[in-house]
This record gives structure tokens, C-alpha cells and sequence, in this order.
């Protein structure tokens, strides 16, 4: 069953519509990604770019309705999962692929204790007594660094801060030992100093365990600390895909850049201006012809708006889909490359 | 400088945490905002930063006339902003104008575009004629960069950048000298983000306006403020200009924070140094004696425990910290 | 404070308003539009004007007696002689549905509008000053709402109408109305209480207390009209449940009594010889259905209407 090349999951050319008739919106237009054992891949795009639906379709929890996979491939070691038996798609997931969410609080039962939770899927898929699931859940709890792991097991979630929750889901997701783990935007609800302790302790785990780690996420110091390799997402399509450092330092499409000048960094020089994209994203019912950027980009041409530009090869595994992507990559005019570090 | 416009001296605000339905007790206080004063010049942008249960929020809602302070003064233009009453406090209220979070909870579905930004007219009537309002309404539109003929739309026809601004319309309607912005960008996307921060340092500069602005985004803050205080478990820890606070942080809590944002450049990882703080903040209706950032902070020490440190210059430093072991950050990292 | 916000701007550069912009908009008059352009609204606006005329005018539609007896036709079929049939006492089962309809609707509605009233405004009331008034009215809701109905309304029912007593048709209309109305306003009041929470908490009415907003204006622009959808369910759903409950008190020999007739005295009349006289009660039950049925239709369109998201 496992192709031996094969990378540990592929998605290729994915579809995916919401609605109906006029209202159909076209969510995912062609997404495809891989990602390999032991690797962190940051998928990278504000709402509504199809980030969140990309990864519930790998993981088979897309509502359909309203969802609609129109087309396109999914395989976890080779093995295509789109159109497979759900009985099969359900015992992957824990097992082999798992997911944490944003909102830890509505991700967790208020009613039953964190440790009751974890311990279920030791109960139910490893066929463990209730004591020795609980065993396991403790230490599932004290491998995510909770202190007092064996009385806090007890507990119930809103006895647990913010930084806690996360930290017990990601214990939860764990418990079956995945080989990928998808972490929708896992620290958007938490302050800075839990976010990095959350951050940290997620790139220990996939060093630690040699999983893949697939890192959904709007926020570019976030993915610039801790991805291998970044695909940025516009409307449904990833627009760009290259290594972490490749892609700060020359992004290849207007888009990327746009959002690398739209941050305000704690270490910009006083009165840097920032260059926000202007407009709107596009309603996903009503995407532009061509380029679907090409409304907001200040760099179209006529043959943006007549032409779809294919994510293309632009050398040194470094894709992007823009009809001048080699111009930007090479010219990068005005743009200072490194801002100043903090220091004196 | 200037007269400060807003002066706010020992602010605060303790919530009673009660029990029970039919018989309620009190039985502790959260203690949102405990002894916080600032002040606020003509024109400029006094940032307040801190994570969430910090107090920055209520902060705003005290200063707002929202909710009534347990303690403490606060001065608008030189008048004692909690006595005022009635007519007075009206009036007052097209001076200190407030942008709230959530650009979807914050404007009332059932009105229109045109409602929303026109109610401020509605209640001070002697602010624009009758007659005059609709074409308020459009400029106002037009000024944050909405389409002015988009006044009979709902609030939700419009994208969360697009309400923000209507929210800022609103805020602006009565030309106030302060407002108040707490988290308005928090919500945004990061290109939606920047073209609303823009707006605000355009109208600022457009009007002479003052903001309080309240953000745990430490870029943002950056971006946008001539000042900065930082907030811990409601008190502030740390004052001082941006470049003060952010090249030369010496409050450990704040060397902290600044330390733990991540910065947009992988050619930095690794290289900067990280302070990474143990656990989480304390609750506020318990807060720790003495300092109240000892329990996480690295340069604890059993004075921390008993003698709350004051908010003062101290020697090596050159702005004021609440810290006993003040100093600036260990220099260096990249090269 | 008067000068315009923006300096000098070029006359041409004025907007033009968009082509359907009247200068009065707003929440009613856009819900109004929107609710002209519903076939929904208009079926059930039809249903519900004949109804009322058929409460005021029930001579318009029959000239027949509906206390005139025909003992020889009792329990007679449908026929020429009469549409609906006749019932056990040889009524005409058409005449009594005609005539029962301002009863029933007079219940029907102003229970309804009764319970809604009186409970919305105290649910608006404690909800939104909260604190102990919020805490009176919740336990003093909490009584009335642990009185059983039909209990309640025998005790209410008997102490102002001795038995045996004869009662104006008006009076007891108007007794059975507010015994309903006091068993069932806290259900109402719940409803709007948790709906204007809700609503008191939303940013909108923060940023409207900013601007200096009072409180009458916060409650009746603000809170008001997003409290008002849950309501209108709720009413829309209880006015077939009053009409119901009417005809308890009736079979109870408490509500209304002959000769007032009522869909729900008729229903309780028949109900105990469906197998024989199935048209005595399957008729005035088709005219209950209908009814109800355009209540809710036209809740369900107002409700629609006032939602602009819905639109």
C-alpha cells in the first residue's frame, strides 16, 4: 500500500464549491500541497482564502453539504483518500492524522474532564480500562508540559486558562500517535507569551515524534519562526510555495509582498509607512477573471485579467503564479530585505 | 508640552464577584483596573498594551463614562471627568469618542449605513441641522473611504474592513479631540489591517486628533504611537516613548512580550533572543502580593513578594518601570 | 462645530444618490418594501381580513341562525340544506363556525397580544435594568408560571363569575383574555428577557451609550427591534395555543358558554362523538388550522422583513 517516493500526504488540484446556482462559490480552485515526516509546512492566507477548507477536506470533516468536492486528489502515503470507504477515512483520523482548532474552549466538552476526554480514544481505539486510560492521559498531559498532570486530569475545561486548553488539545491529538498533525490557526486566540510557549512546544513534539506538521495560519511571524517550507493561499489557490527564508526574502508574487508590507513589526524603524494591499479580496462567488488578484495589484497588466497564471517553476523549488514572478523575484526594487534588529 | 487633554491619576476599578440568584453575596473582586494613571497630549497617540485580562479594555470603558470607577480621578481639558452630569456629560461626549473591537457586533444590524453614522446627530441635533445630515453622513462616508452612495446598505453588505471604517465614521461624526480606539484592527486581516491603520494616522493628522489606543499587537503599536504604556494584571508596568519601549524595554514583563512576537524574517530564527515567560497570567481577583509579575517573571526575588515597586525612572534606565530590578535589555543578537 | 467636516470639495464631486435612495430610510419603511414584494404576507393578509370582517360582520357570510336547533337533522351530513352538515344539537355547523369566529379571534388575538405585552415589557424591563427589578420580576414571573392553567383559570374564572350567574358576552371575553394572559406572560417574558440580554451586550449599544444615547432611545432603537424575532415567533405559535386553551375553559364550563359561540366550544361540543359527527368538529378544526396557519405566516413574513440580513 505504501508507495515508497511517496510523500506523506499529497493533495493535488483539490475543488471544492459551496452553494448553488448563482450563489455558488468557488472555495478551493486547484490547491495542492505536500508534506513529508518530520517537516512543518505553513499554509498562509487571511479569511476566505480556502485554508481551513483545504485542511477539513484532508481530514474528511468538511460539512458536505453545503460543501462539494468537485475534483482533485488527496493520498496519505499513496493512498487516495477522497472517495474512500468512510469507515476507513475515520480510523486515519486520531490514528494516523489529527487536528487542533483556534477556539480550544468549543473544541472541549465543558462536561466532562480534560483527562476523561483524552482518555476516551485510549478506551475506544485501544481498548483500555478505564484506569489505565486515565494513566495515559496524565501522561499525555505532562508530555505537553501541564504541571500537576495527575491532579489536573480530573479537571473540567473551564478550569483551564487559555494557553492550558490549547495545550490539552494538542495532548488530545496526540493520544494516537499521528503521524501528521494539523493545527488550524492553533494560537490566534492566545496572547504572545502563551502563543510562543504554544508555538515551541508544537515544534518540539514534531522534532520529538517525526511527524508532519501542517500550520494554518495568517501570521507571518509565526510562520517566518517556525516553517520549512510556506504555500501562501489567494482565493482558493496557492498563489506561491517556496522554503521560509526563500520566500521573506524574495517573494515571488505581488501578493505575498503586499501582505509582507502590510505588517507592523515590534522591530521596524519609528514611521516606517506601511503599504497595505488596496481593496477587498474577491467574493468567492464572483472571482475576477485571470488572475484573481489582479484587481488589487498594482503590477497587472492586460494579461492578467485575460489569463490565468499557472503556479509555475521558477527554479530552486520555488513556485509561484504570477505572469512576471521572475521579475519580482530578481528586481525586488525598493523593499528593504532585513529590517533592523533590536538593538543598541 | 502641552497641557495633557485627558488626565487620569490612580484609576480604579474592582468588579464584585457575587454568588447566588435570589440572595446574591459578594464574595471577592476581580480587580480590573488597579491604580493606572496617564496622560493623554492634543494630537498624539498614547498606546496602552497588554494581554488579554490585562485591564486595557476596561481602562476604556472607565474613561468612556461606560462604567463608573471604583476610585480615582480623571480630568478632560483641566474638568473633572467623573462629575459630570446630565447636559454636561453629553456635551462632553462629542469631545471622547470610542472605536470598538468587533466591527461585527458593533454596529446594529437593522440600521442602515446612513442610521448608523447619523445617529451621533440624532442625539447632539445642534451639531447638524436637520437638513444637513444626509450630506454629513456621505462626507463622513467619504472620509473613512467608503462609497457615500452606499448609505441605504446594512451593516452586514459590507466586509469587516469596510464596517471598521463605518465604526470609525460613527466615532467621528461629532469631530472629537480623543478617541478611544480599543483593538480596532485586531479583527482585520493583515492587508485589511494596514489600510485601516493608515486611515487612522490620515484622519489623525487630518483632524488634530488624540488617541487612546488599546492593542495587544506590539507591531501595531509601534506602528501607530507616539507613547506607550504597558499593562500588567491591571497596573502599568512600564511607560515611556515607542523608542523608549521598544529598544529599550527594562521591565522584565516587557522584555518579555516584546521578546515573544514573532518577527516576519526567517533569517532571524534563532538569533533573537527569547524570554519565554512560565505559564499563565494570574487571575486578577487574586493577583500576587507585592509585584504582581513575580510569579513568572525570571528576576524574582523575595523583595518581589512583599514591596510593591513603583512606577519610577531608576538608575541605568531613562524612562519609569515598576520593576526593583529595572535595566535595560542584555544587548545584542543579530550582528 | 457646524463648519463641514471636509474642506472645500468641488461641487461636481457631490455624489449622486443611488437611483431607488429616498431620503426616508430606515428599518420600517425597508421592511415595509420588503414585505409588499412577499406573496407570503399578501395570502396571509387576505386569510386574515376575511376572518375579520367574517368577526364583525359574520351576517355577511350566512343568514342563517346559528342558535336556530333542528333536532330532526341532528348529526345530519353536509347537504343543501346545510354545507357543513348539523351538529348533535342540530345547529348548522357553518352558521356556528361563522358566528364562533369573533369569539375564538378575540381570544385568539388579544391573549395573544395581551401575553406578549405585558410579558415583553417586563422581559425588556428586567433585562434590561437588571439588578433586583430584574430579580422581582424573574421570581414574581416564576409564581404565575408555576400555577397549572387549567387550575389556575378555575380559580380565577369562578372567583369573579359565581356560577349560575349569567355573564355579558364583552365581560367574559374580556375575563377569559386576561386569565390567559396571567397564566402565560412569564413564558413571554423569559423569551424577550434572554433576547434583550443578548442585545444589551452587543458592542452597538456600547458605542450608543458613547455617543450620550438615553436609555429610551437605547431600548427602543437598539434593543428593541433585535428582540423583536424571537417574539414573533413565539406569539405567532401560541395564538392557535390560546384558541386552544379557550376551549379548555369552555369544556371546563368556565370560558365562554352558550349562546357565545367559539371554534374552540364547538370543537369541545363534538369531541366526544368524532366517529359519529366527524364535520361538527372537522370544520370548525379546518377554520382553527387556516387561522393559526396565517398568523404564522405573517409572523414568519414580518419576521423576515425586519431581518435585513434576510434580504
Amino acid at each position: 500500500m505504501t508507495v515508497a517516493a511517496s510523500h506523506l500526504l499529497e493533495v493535488e488540484d483539490l475543488h471544492v464549491e459551496f452553494g448553488q446556482g448563482r450563489d455558488t462559490a468557488s472555495v478551493l480552485n486547484g490547491v495542492g500541497y505536500h508534506v513529508d515526516e518530520g517537516e512543518t509546512l505553513a499554509v498562509l492566507g487571511e479569511s476566505g482564502s480556502g485554508k481551513s477548507v483545504t485542511a477539513q477536506t484532508v481530514m474528511g470533516i468538511l460539512d458536505t453539504p453545503p460543501g462539494r468536492i468537485t475534483g482533485g486528489s488527496v493520498r496519505f502515503r499513496g493512498e487516495e483518500l477522497l472517495g474512500a470507504d468512510p469507515e476507513r477515512r475515520r480510523m486515519l483520523r486520531g490514528e494516523s492524522m489529527a487536528m487542533i482548532f483556534q477556539d480550544a474552549l468549543s473544541a472541549l466538552n465543558p462536561v466532562y474532564s480534560v483527562g476523561f476526554q483524552i482518555a476516551e480514544q485510549f478506551r475506544f481505539r485501544r481498548g483500555m480500562s478505564r484506569k489505565d486510560a486515565m494513566a495515559r492521559a496524565a501522561e499525555m498531559l505532562d508530555l505537553v508540559r501541564i504541571p500537576n498532570a495527575k491532579q489536573r486530569v480530573r479537571e473540567y475545561p473551564h478550569q483551564f486558562s487559555g494557553g492550558m486548553r490549547q495545550r490539552a488539545m494538542i495532548a488530545m491529538s496526540l493520544a494516537l500517535d499521528p503521524e501528521l498533525l494539523i493545527a488550524d490557526e492553533p494560537t490566534t486566540a492566545l496572547d504572545v507569551t502563551v502563543q510562543a510557549q504554544i508555538m515551541e512546544l508544537l515544534d518540539e513534539l514534531r522534532r520529538e515524534r517525526g511527524m508532519g506538521l501542517i500550520l494554518i495560519t495568517h501570521d507571518l511571524g509565526v510562520v517566518a519562526e517556525v516553517a520549512d517550507r510556506i504555500a501562501v493561499m489567494y482565493a482558493g489557490r496557492i498563489v506561491e510555495h517556496t522554503d521560509a527564508a526563500t520566500l521573506y526574502a524574495h517573494p515571488g508574487h505581488p501578493y505575498t509582498r503586499g501582505l509582507m508590507d502590510s505588517v507592523p513589526r515590534v522591530d521596524d524603524v519609528a514611521g516606517a509607512a506601511l503599504r497595505p494591499i488596496p481593496g477587498l479580496p474577491p467574493s468567492l462567488s464572483a472571482i475576477p477573471p485571470g488572475c484573481p488578484f489582479h484587481p488589487r495589484c498594482a503590477h497587472a497588466e492586460d494579461v492578467c485579467a485575460a489569463e490565468v497564471p499557472l503556479l509555475r517553476e521558477l527554479g530552486g523549488d520555488h513556485q509561484a503564479a504570477c505572469h512576471f514572478a521572475e521579475r519580482f523575484v530578481a528586481e525586488d526594487p525598493d523593499r528593504p530585505t532585513t529590517h533592523e534588529v533590536v538593538s543598541r | 508640552m502641552s497641557e495633557p487633554i485627558l488626565q487620569v491619576r490612580d484609576l480604579v476599578k474592582h468588579f464584585p464577584v457575587t454568588r447566588g440568584v435570589v440572595f446574591r453575596r459578594t464574595i471577592g473582586h476581580v480587580r480590573a483596573v488597579d491604580g493606572v494613571s496617564l496622560d493623554l497630549h492634543p494630537g498624539e497617540t498614547l498606546g496602552v498594551v497588554g494581554e488579554s485580562g490585562c485591564g486595557k479594555s476596561t481602562l476604556a470603558q472607565v474613561l468612556m463614562r461606560l462604567t463608573p470607577p471604583t476610585s480615582g480621578t480623571a480630568t478632560f481639558e483641566g474638568q473633572d471627568l467623573f462629575a459630570k452630569r446630565g447636559a454636561d456629560l453629553t456635551a462632553w461626549r462629542r469631545d471622547m469618542q470610542i472605536v470598538l473591537q468587533d466591527p461585527y457586533t458593533s454596529l446594529n444590524p437593522r440600521k442602515t449605513v446612513g442610521d448608523v453614522v447619523g445617529e451621533p446627530f440624532d442625539i447632539h441635533p445642534e451639531v447638524a441641522p436637520k437638513g444637513d445630515r444626509r450630506r454629513r453622513v456621505q462626507e463622513l462616508l467619504e472620509v473613512v473611504g467608503l462609497n457615500p452612495e452606499h448609505i441605504r446598505r446594512y451593516p452586514h453588505q459590507f466586509s469587516g474592513g469596510q464596517r471598521q471604517r463605518i465604526g470609525i465614521a460613527r466615532a467621528l461624526a461629532l469631530r472629537p479631540k480623543v478617541i478611544v480606539c480599543d483593538e480596532p484592527v485586531s479583527a482585520l486581516d493583515v492587508s485589511i489591517q494596514a489600510q485601516v491603520l493608515n486611515l487612522l494616522s490620515d484622519l489623525q493628522r487630518e483632524f488634530g486628533l488624540a488617541y487612546l489606543f488599546i492593542a495587544h499587537d506590539l507591531g501595531v503599536v509601534r506602528h501607530l504611537c507616539d507613547r506607550v504604556a504597558v499593562m500588567y494584571l491591571g497596573s502599568i508596568v512600564e511607560t515611556g516613548t515607542a523608542e523608549e519601549i521598544y529598544t529599550r524595554a527594562s521591565h522584565p514583563y516587557t522584555q518579555a512580550l516584546l521578546s515573544s512576537v514573532p518577527v516576519p524574517d526567517p533569517s532571524l530564527r534563532g538569533r533573537r533572543e527569547a524570554i519565554r515567560l512560565e505559564g499563565d497570567v494570574p487571575s486578577p481577583a487574586d493577583p500576587p502580593s507585592g509585584c504582581r509579575f513575580r510569579t513568572r517573571c525570571p528576576k524574582a526575588a523575595p523583595v518581589c513578594a512583599e514591596d510593591p515597586p513603583a512606577l519610577e525612572v531608576r538608575d541605568g534606565t531613562d524612562h519609569p518601570a515598576a520593576c526593583h530590578f529595572a535595566a535595560p535589555p542584555h544587548l545584542v543578537r543579530a550582528d | 462645530m457646524t463648519e463641514p467636516l471636509l474642506a472645500a470639495r468641488p461641487a461636481d464631486t457631490e455624489p449622486e444618490p443611488e437611483p431607488d435612495a429616498a431620503e426616508v430610510s430606515g428599518l420600517w419603511t425597508d421592511a415595509w418594501r420588503q414585505l409588499r414584494r412577499r406573496p407570503l404576507f399578501w395570502v396571509a393578509s387576505v386569510i386574515i381580513l376575511v376572518l375579520l370582517v367574517m368577526a364583525f360582520f359574520p351576517s355577511l357570510f350566512t343568514s342563517i341562525d346559528p342558535r336556530a336547533t333542528d333536532l330532526a337533522g341532528s348529526g345530519s351530513e353536509p347537504g343543501p340544506d346545510a354545507i357543513f352538515g348539523r351538529d348533535l344539537q342540530g345547529h348548522d355547523v357553518f352558521a356556528r363556525a361563522v358566528y364562533g369566529a369573533g369569539p375564538t379571534l378575540a381570544v385568539g388575538v388579544l391573549a395573544t397580544l395581551g401575553t406578549v405585552l405585558v410579558g415583553a415589557l417586563a422581559g425588556l424591563l428586567g433585562g434590561f435594568r437588571g439588578g433586583w427589578q430584574d430579580s422581582l420580576l424573574s421570581r414574581f414571573a416564576e409564581i404565575f408560571a408555576g400555577l397549572p392553567f387549567v387550575l389556575g383559570g378555575i380559580v380565577i374564572l369562578t372567583t369573579f363569575n359565581p356560577p349560575g350567574q349569567p355573564v355579558p358576552e364583552s365581560r367574559l371575553i374580556f375575563q377569559v383574555v386576561t386569565t390567559i394572559t396571567v397564566l402565560s406572560w412569564p413564558i413571554a417574558m423569559r423569551i424577550m428577557r434572554a433576547a434583550t440580554i443578548t442585545a444589551k451586550q452587543q458592542d452597538y449599544v456600547k458605542a450608543a451609550r458613547a455617543l450620550g444615547a438615553g436609555p429610551l432611545r437605547i431600548v427602543f432603537r437598539h434593543i428593541l427591534p433585535n428582540t423583536l424575532a424571537p417574539v414573533l415567533v413565539y406569539a405567532t405559535i401560541q395564538l392557535g395555543a390560546f384558541i386552544g386553551a379557550e376551549a379548555t375553559l369552555s369544556f371546563l364550563g368556565i370560558g365562554l358558554k352558550d349562546p357565545v359561540v367559539s371554534w374552540g366550544v364547538m370543537i369541545a361540543e363534538s369531541q366526544d362523538r368524532v366517529a359519529q359527527i366527524p364535520h361538527a368538529i372537522l370544520f370548525p378544526a379546518g377554520f382553527l388550522v387556516v387561522t393559526v396557519l396565517a398568523f404564522v405566516m405573517l409572523g414568519d413574513a414580518v419576521r423576515d422583513a425586519l431581518d435585513p440580513r434576510g434580504r
